[in-house]
């Protein structure tokens, strides 16, 4: 076996799914190969025949888009969809500790097909899609918004895309873009639940929340930390060339990792970990 | 015996009311109530409350129904639904629905959600309810109508819509219909082409008739209307392609301008150009104008040296080389009377139109920026009272434009990263709407041929009666009853089905064995009958009309044939390899029709409905029977015509700069450009909005378009109405600025193609003409001397509105110059936000004459007696070519042109970017110096220890130092302003 074969099979696999109208499959394709992983892109409507698929991928995105239009609500009818054919084989995933990261698009689908927040400690996960308990509003404003916003990593998250991540200032943004992306739950008691149980994943600074979020959360997970939705899109920002002010910054600032790429290198780095080589 | 459940049989049309629940902001009902208190003021209701509705008609059981409304159309966080209708006793009610007929992308893709859902095949149709407060039904229906609906498209009613059942369309039989048109005398002929829409000339007219009377028969409608469609202005551009009489009144070149070299353009300088001829009377006879002006000076580059010119003016796109393995195309559309009738519809069908001419590039270029530019009334000039019939308030328009533009455009994943808005008083019944867009493709995929034998084949969108019409009506003039004549022409429309059907192309091009189809190309003006009348124009064709799949039953072969139902691609594909194809459009969604066989004994297009042949026509006559014609062109340089008289009191030099910074011409488009997604696909390096916090005007946006590799793709516009009195100069202008802005973030000026777009009024008046051919010759010479090839470009002619008053009012010449060049390192780029304290500010570039003349100072405040500011051609590509050595040897820190609003405003602009002050010592400092526009000018921010490299390279003057007490000043002109301040103005006005 030569050293390139041996490199390609330490590359965990990772699913890319795509759909009418999701948009945003490419670059997360291609950060997850930045980050070390192999991506693949497979449609929908093939995974709604041949769920099994699923099982051979170490790593697994919803990409962002407006699938199916965004017709009636972001997500909503992608969300249906997978509600029935894929959300027992999504769980059996997260089960054997596959990665799942849900950026946007992918964010609002993997919270109404009750992916996210997903069950309480201990609980297992419901055989049957369970009711949506957020919901990702349109936006304060009214209106779609592509800016930058700066975020905050919580340090008891225990997401695994974000635990003990700590960018330097300049580096703690990542991009917005989208029109219903107003994190909501019935009170802010579910939002203090899901802070303490440490699945707020990622928040925007206080200042800067650019959508009127309850409680600024931009990200969430589940409880494993496994499964992680957020509306600011990481896999737009695995290199220094897309900060919005790199034009700004020194050489020598621009030398760590971009937290966006860090994101999906710690995803990559946990299933390694469990794939035996 | 056991009892069976018996489901239900009949059809029936249910409702569902969606809406916020209690304490849940209610989005849809927040912007009604912001547009009505926009447009109505004291009239809009006190409050109102929104809810979506949706129809549902077909067979099914009130459990189907409500699990529908539950798990499909409410979010059980934020959302109630009502089955049937709410009663709401002390609301105002309307509602709002769209016209049978009318795109629905929501409907169709709930349609397909219930199939997945319950196995079961529905329609579907929407519409909005909304509930008015302490107002009246008649006045809640009258705000509706004028500001939430367009009748165009949409019916207003004053209750619940619930209706027993859907029109569904009737079965067409078939009609041959001839038009007796040999035996028409020339009167008669000019009527049949006004009353069947043709807009045919008389001279087109009696070719045809000509044609018929040699075939010993009369013509099918079908005919008829395939050559008015591809005889359409709009099609074949016949005004630029004609052949010209230009001459100058009085044997005149422009007064005060020389009349031979640099600095101007007069009937001796243009003699010795190609396709130009001198006539004994001292006229010049053009043939061809647009092969003899833009294309020549791309022929011309071309034998000079330029090598990576792709394609030039064949395809749907022009073409040039990105590096050994990709190509980039670049196209831009207008859709100006479209979004004059129902702008949302008109702009978004533009962005999809010229996103399709993209996809039908070659053999498929993959879009990765789209870009636009507004030209519209300045929207608070205007009131109801004062606006006149048929023609819709400028600042919805620009509102609804913005809108079409970015729900198109961000559905379909493409960024939006480039733009402009230029306001003027005359667009009021005729806006503009410019759409571009660039793909990527790869070197091997950059032309395609149908072959003899190729099945032709549609992919995408259905058909219907929407867009009929569409070249011809864009090639007429617009009245205040075009509304209503044309409705037909106006459409909405479906980006999903766009882009599955990208999906389904890029995976066909790229698929295992090879390219699936040896030809594409979109379906725009002019439907099937343009698409396969040009993919078959060497070849012939043969369709069978029947098997075109329809949105609704009804309609005739005519209208299939020539409808612009949007989202529709045509492909040339071997037959062997059609199962392959059809395969993937089954798993992307994409209807996938065989329609017939491209290539005929005779090159004749044969057109069959069930059988039965209902037209018949020579490939020739088709695509070169049209006459050419011949215009006359007379130029008259006007006297000196300052827009305003200079005033008396001239305002200080700080306020004009506040007032210069929230003209809406220079304001920040902030509003607009959030508004878009610019950085989907993740290769945007440079936003259109940059420095510190993100507000600073870009010159320019920058894309990474292959991954891995850090050559970049710079892409901007030049737009330079402000010097429309002469458009020679307008033109060379409009280069000059492209160039600079894409220079300014470090494309190599070596490698810029640009494109142009000329909106015209009509140009059978000879001025007219005449201003259009020296606009074409201002393109010829500064393509020459920038050494940037034309690669495409379009022209929309006829822009102009004819009031029911009797007024006619004519756009400004327009011409758009858009652009894009290679940036060799994207790790040089380079933005237009002031970086640091103590840094140098230089200008670069000739000062010049210092003319105010065509400056938005001089629109606002008079410039007196002053000329047009003229490119120099030999000095103003040498400084761009200096300035791109200077971003190579890493000294720039910031750069930026110097255009609307002059130097003041250009130094204003960079401290805004960057939030910091500046210290100006500016000998002169006069109003002229300071809000002139002259052309091929930079503002440069350099450390000091580089300023003598700096200026070993180029005549640079230092004009000041970046500051960090966040003040603007200038001694010598008594200048002392706060930045913040400065920002307030600039991004106040579009603030909206």
């Amino acid at each position: 076996m030569n050293k390139g074969e041996i490199l390609t099979m330490s590359k965990p696999k990772a699913l890319i799914i795509t759909a009418a109208g999701i948009n945003c499959d490419r670059e997360l394709a291609h950060a997850f190969d930045a980050a070390g992983a192999q991506a693949e892109m497979v449609h929908l409507n093939t995974l709604c025949r041949q769920p099994g698929r699923i099982t051979s991928y170490q790593l697994i995105g919803i990409p962002g888009g407006f699938s199916y239009g965004d017709a009636v609500a972001a997500g909503r009818i992608m969300a249906q969809l997978m509600r029935q054919y894929l959300y027992q084989p999504l769980v059996d995933a997260v089960q054997r500790g596959t990665p799942i990261i849900a950026p946007c698009n992918g964010f609002q689908i993997a919270v109404q097909m009750g992916l996210l927040p997903g069950p309480a400690d201990g609980a297992d996960w419901p055989s049957e899609p369970p009711q949506p308990v957020a919901a990702l509003a349109p936006n304060e404003s009214g209106r779609f918004v592509d800016r930058w916003a700066r975020v905050e990593v919580p340090s008891r998250t225990n997401c695994i895309w974000t635990r003990g991540l700590q960018p330097s200032a300049y580096n703690a943004m990542l991009p917005i873009a989208h029109g219903e992306g107003r994190f909501v739950m019935e009170s802010a008691r579910e939002i203090d639940a899901l802070d303490s149980f440490g699945q707020v994943a990622i928040r925007y600074a206080a200042d800067d929340n650019p959508n009127g979020s309850m409680g600024d959360i931009a990200g969430i997970c589940d409880r494993s930390g496994l499964v992680f939705g957020l509306m600011p899109h990481p896999e737009r920002y695995t290199s220094w060339l897309t900060h919005p002010r790199w034009t700004r910054l020194d050489a020598s600032q621009r030398t760590g990792e971009p937290i966006g790429l860090a994101m999906f290198r710690q995803a990559v780095e946990y299933s390694l970990a469990g794939v035996v080589v | 015996m056991t009892t069976i459940a018996v489901a239900p049989t009949v059809v029936t049309v249910h409702r569902i009311e969606v809406s916020s629940r209690p304490g849940q902001r209610d989005a849809l009902a927040e912007q009604a109530m912001r547009t009505l208190q926009q447009a109505a003021g004291d009239a809009a209701p006190r409050d109102l409350h929104a809810a979506r509705i949706f129809l549902i008609e077909g067979v099914l059981t009130s459990a189907q129904i409500a699990r529908v409304a539950d798990e499909l159309l409410t979010d059980p966080v934020t959302q109630q639904c009502v089955v049937g209708a709410s009663t709401s006793p002390e609301a105002a009610v309307v509602e709002v629905h769209p016209l049978p007929g009318v795109m629905d992308p929501d409907a169709e893709a709930v349609e397909q959600a219930i199939a997945a859902m319950l196995g079961i095949t529905v329609s579907v149709r929407t519409g909005v309810r909304f509930d008015m407060y302490e107002i009246s039904a008649q006045q809640s229906k009258q705000l509706a109508m004028r500001h939430l609906s367009n009748a165009v498209i949409q019916a207003v009613l004053e209750q619940p819509y619930h209706p027993e059942a859907f029109a569904h369309g009737s079965k067409y039989e078939l009609q041959l219909v001839d038009v007796p048109l040999r035996d028409l005398n020339e009167q008669q002929l000019t009527e049949l082409s006004r009353q069947a829409h043709l807009f045919l000339s008389l001279e087109e007219m009696r070719a045809i008739q000509a044609q018929y009377r040699k075939l010993g028969r009369e013509p099918r409608d079908i005919e008829l209307e395939t050559l008015a469609q591809t005889w359409s202005e709009h099609c074949v551009h016949k005004t630029l392609k004609s052949t010209v009489v230009y001459s100058e009144a009085n044997g005149e070149s422009d007064k005060g301008l020389p009349r031979t070299g640099v600095g101007g353009l007069c009937i001796e300088a243009m003699k010795g150009r190609p396709g130009h001829v001198l006539n004994a009377d001292g006229t010049i006879t053009i043939h061809n104008l647009l092969k003899s002006t833009v294309a020549a000076a791309t022929q011309e580059l071309i034998a000079d040296g330029i090598d990576w010119c792709l394609s030039v003016f064949v395809d749907n796109a022009g073409i040039i080389a990105f590096d050994d393995e990709h190509a980039v195309c670049f196209k831009v559309e207008t859709h100006n009377h479209p979004s004059a009738i129902e702008p949302y519809g008109g702009a978004a069908t533009g962005v999809g139109g010229c996103i399709r001419d993209i996809i039908g590039t070659g053999l498929a270029a993959q879009p990765i920026a789209n870009t636009d530019v507004f030209c519209v009334a300045h929207p608070t000039n205007w009131t109801a009272e004062t606006l006149p019939a048929g023609v819709l308030h400028p600042r919805r328009i620009l509102n609804r434009v913005v809108a079409g533009v970015r729900d198109y455009g961000n559905r379909m994943g493409i960024p939006t990263l480039n733009g402009a808005v230029w306001f003027d008083d005359n667009y009021l019944g005729n806006p503009l709407v410019y759409c571009g867009c660039v793909g990527i493709m790869p070197r091997d995929k950059t032309a395609g041929d149908a072959r003899t034998g190729d099945r032709i084949v549609l992919l995408g969108g259905r058909t219907g009666r929407d867009g009929i019409h569409g070249a011809t009506f864009s090639s007429a003039e617009l009245t205040d009853t075009h509304a209503d004549e044309f409705s037909h022409a106006v459409q909405i429309g479906n980006p999903m089905t766009e882009k599955k059907t990208l999906d389904a192309i890029l995976t066909a091009r790229d698929h295992e064995s090879g390219c699936l189809y040896s030809a594409i190309t979109d379906c725009g003006a002019g439907g099937l009958s343009s698409a396969v009348g040009e993919m078959g124009e060497k070849l012939g064709a043969t369709v069978q009309l029947e098997r075109v799949p329809l949105k609704y039953a009804g309609l005739s072969p005519v209208e299939i044939w020539i409808s612009e139902a949007q989202e529709r691609m045509v492909l040339a594909v071997p037959a062997e390899k059609l199962a392959a194809l059809q395969d993937i459009c089954e798993l992307h969604e994409v209807d996938c029709t065989d329609l017939g066989t491209f290539g005929t004994a005779d090159h004749e297009l044969v057109l069959n409905y069930h059988g039965t042949e209902v037209g018949r026509l020579d490939m020739r006559f088709m695509h070169e029977g049209v006459p050419d014609t011949t215009r006359v062109a007379v130029w008259t340089p006007e006297e000196k015509r300052a827009t305003v008289p200079a005033t008396d009191a001239q305002p200080s030099i700080q306020d004009a700069l506040l007032q210069l910074l929230a003209h809406p011409n220079i304001a920040s488009k902030h509003w607009i450009i959030q508004q878009y997604d610019h950085e989907v696909q993740g290769r945007t390096a440079v936003k259109p909005l940059v420095g510190i916090h993100g507000v600073g005007p870009g010159d320019a946006a920058v894309l990474q378009p292959v991954a891995g590799s850090t050559q970049g793709l710079a892409i901007a516009n030049g737009l330079v109405t402000g010097l429309r009195d002469d458009p020679y100069i307008m033109a060379l202008a409009a280069i000059d600025e492209c160039v600079r802005n894409l220079v300014c973030v470090g494309a190599d000026p070596d490698r810029i193609a640009i494109l142009d777009n000329f909106c015209w009024p009509g140009c059978v008046d000879p001025q007219r003409m005449a201003s259009l051919v020296r606009a074409a010759a201002g393109c010829y010479d500064g393509a020459k001397a920038y050494r940037t090839p034309f690669i495409s470009g379009k022209d929309s002619l006829n822009n102009q509105f004819a009031a029911d008053d009797g007024t006619t009012i004519h756009i400004p010449p327009t011409l758009l110059i858009s652009g894009f060049g290679i940036v060799p390192d994207v790790n040089r780029c380079v933005t237009m936000d002031a970086k640091s304290a103590g840094n140098v500010l230089l200008l670069v570039g000739d000062d010049g004459a210092m003319s105010l003349r065509g400056s938005h100072y001089a629109s606002m405040f008079g410039c007196g007696d002053a000329e047009l500011p003229i490119v120099d051609l030999e000095s103003g590509p040498a400084t761009a070519r200096q300035i791109h050595a200077l971003i190579q040897a890493g000294v720039i820190r910031s750069a930026h042109d110097v255009s609307d609003g002059g130097l003041l405003c250009a130094v204003a602009e960079m401290c805004i970017g960057g939030d910091v002050g500046a210290e100006l010592e500016i000998d002169d400092a006069s109003s002229a110096r300071l809000y002139h526009e002259g052309p091929s000018r930079f503002v440069l921010e350099v450390l000091p220890g580089d300023l003598q490299r700096v200026q070993n390279i180029c005549a640079a003057l230092v004009i000041g130092t970046i500051t960090n007490d966040g003040f603007l000043r200038c001694a010598s002109a008594n200048v002392n302003m706060a930045v913040d301040e400065l920002r307030e103005a600039w991004r106040n006005t579009l603030d909206w």
